[in-house]
């Protein structure tokens, strides 16, 4: 993974393009919660626009279908001021037999700065940054299984923000642990920033056999793993992953691992719940939940643009 | 780096500058008054300033990061507080606080960022120290002092509590 972690950072030390939250330093992943703290405020001016990005291109590169990622991207984007183009991939040349190299370098030779890119394979974030001229920058909305590192900070913003700091924090991340790639930057960021101890609660089937490596406790329990937690962040059930005999239902699921009123009151009386989204109510998570008070699903909506301006302007800032 | 003037000093030609702002505000005719102080120097000075004045608003700050002329140059500043006017900015009388003018360019950018909330009746700029330097079409309206320093001299001014203005 050295070769990786070069690649996000520039002579500097500052932060060239955004593949992972893996390997960066605690200092640069809480540079980039300040940053967004300051770009929070920006969506509720008169004129919700700074004019840091005026001049620089845009492009989404979405290979995979995405709604609420790729809109806050664009949000994002607009909002720093830059051209932003959506490159829909389905209806684009690639469909026409085009491979990805000819694709970056079509949009290369039209002066694009930066590419946002989706993928269903793991590490095409990776590997884009890698092809790309030297004064393009690369941001990863979601590749395969791998990370998800935009996602997995907006979190950590939303927890700061309403924590105050991770050091004393117990974080519980509850679902599809496996296939998730907002799980692996979730558990890299959440390390970094010093939690004091993040869990994983999930079937033996959903949890990779690697996970304690990655200095988490592991539960099968769901009433035992969010005992006294400060945060739990469920994840959504992918309903493909019912027909590889990974699961038996998704009822089944609900009785075993749904996040209820109930089960809550096992956790920290504060207790706040989290979701990526989209949500599948009464799949991982009880509709009372996901409306009632402790939810801050819709917080992190709002947040993912502040989080993904201060990321894109971090990487448009920096020299190579 | 050398202190040229001490807190005692500066408290004092603040509170003239007090008097030639409430003056000036008064000759304009320019009653609806919010401050507002440039991070970081200018807030210190501002804060002082708005107690002087004895303004009802709560002190505004900008932190004008996202609005430099020299992002593409060295990339995103480490940052200090946010911007925060807690006030509505169309139509009143905003007094910007600076600590140093130089170049013009910091004003620049405040002035860019405050538009983006509204459209104040007037602007008047008050700067603590004015280096006689302006690169851009900017002139402060009231000026604790001048100074005339070497190319590559510098001049900052540190605080809060205790204000001091040292050169390097």
């Amino acid at each position: 993974m050295t070769v990786h972690k070069n690649l996000q950072i520039n002579k500097e030390g500052r932060l060239k393009h955004f593949l992972s939250t893996e390997g960066l330093s605690r200092e640069l992943l809480t540079e980039i919660l300040d940053n967004a703290e300051n770009f929070a405020g920006v969506g509720e001016r008169a004129v919700k626009k700074v004019p840091l990005l005026r001049g620089k291109t845009i492009a989404n590169l979405f290979f995979e279908p995405s709604t609420r990622t790729r809109t806050t991207f664009e949000l994002a984007a607009k909002r720093l001021s830059a051209d932003v183009l959506n490159i829909n991939i389905e209806s684009s040349a690639t469909k026409k037999g085009e491979s990805l190299l000819d694709t970056l370098q079509t949009l290369e030779a039209m002066h694009c700065d930066m590419f946002v890119v989706r993928h269903a394979n793991s590490g095409a974030a990776h590997f884009i940054a890698s092809l790309v001229s030297s004064g393009v920058r690369i941001v990863n909305a979601g590749d395969g299984r791998h990370a998800h590192p935009t996602q997995a900070m907006l979190d950590a913003f939303t927890v700061r923000r309403h924590k105050g700091s991770f050091s004393g924090l117990k974080i519980a991340i509850v679902g599809d642990i496996m296939h998730s790639r907002v799980a692996r930057s979730e558990i890299h960021a959440f390390n970094t920033l010093g939690v004091k101890e993040l869990r994983v609660i999930a079937p033996k089937t959903l949890i990779p056999a690697y996970m304690s490596a990655l200095g988490v406790k592991v539960f099968h329990n769901i009433d035992a793993g969010l005992k006294d937690v400060d945060a739990v962040i469920m994840l959504r059930l992918q309903n493909e992953r019912m027909q590889g005999a990974l699961l038996p239902s998704a009822d089944e699921f609900f009785k075993m691992y749904g996040l209820t009123e109930k089960r809550l009151e096992n956790a920290h009386p504060d207790v706040m719940v989290l979701h990526p989204g989209p949500i599948n109510r009464g799949v991982e998570i009880d509709s009372d939940v996901a409306d009632g008070a402790r939810s801050v699903i819709l917080e992190q909506v709002s947040y993912g643009i502040a989080i993904r301006m201060a990321v894109m302007s971090m990487c448009m800032g920096g020299s190579e | 780096m050398a202190v040229i003037e001490k807190n005692k000093a500066i408290e004092a030609i603040i509170s003239v500058m007090a008097t030639d702002l409430k003056t000036y505000l008064e000759e304009r005719n320019r009653k609806n008054v919010v401050i507002v102080g440039v991070h970081t120097g200018g807030v210190w000075v501002a804060e002082r300033l708005h107690k002087l004045l004895k303004v009802k608003d709560p002190l505004g700050e900008l932190n004008i990061a996202f609005y430099r002329d020299d992002f593409s140059q060295i990339g995103m500043h480490p940052s200090v507080a946010p911007s925060n006017l807690p006030f509505d900015v169309d139509g009143r009388d905003i007094v910007l606080v600076d600590d140093i003018l130089y170049t013009g360019r910091t004003i620049r950018a405040a002035l860019n960022e405050l538009f983006d909330y509204g459209r104040p009746a007037s602007v008047t700029l008050t700067v603590l120290v004015d280096r006689c330097e302006q690169e851009l079409p900017f002139k402060a309206d009231v000026v604790g002092t001048t100074m005339s320093l070497l190319k590559g001299e510098h001049v900052k001014l540190t605080g809060p509590k205790t204000l001091s203005l040292v050169t390097k």
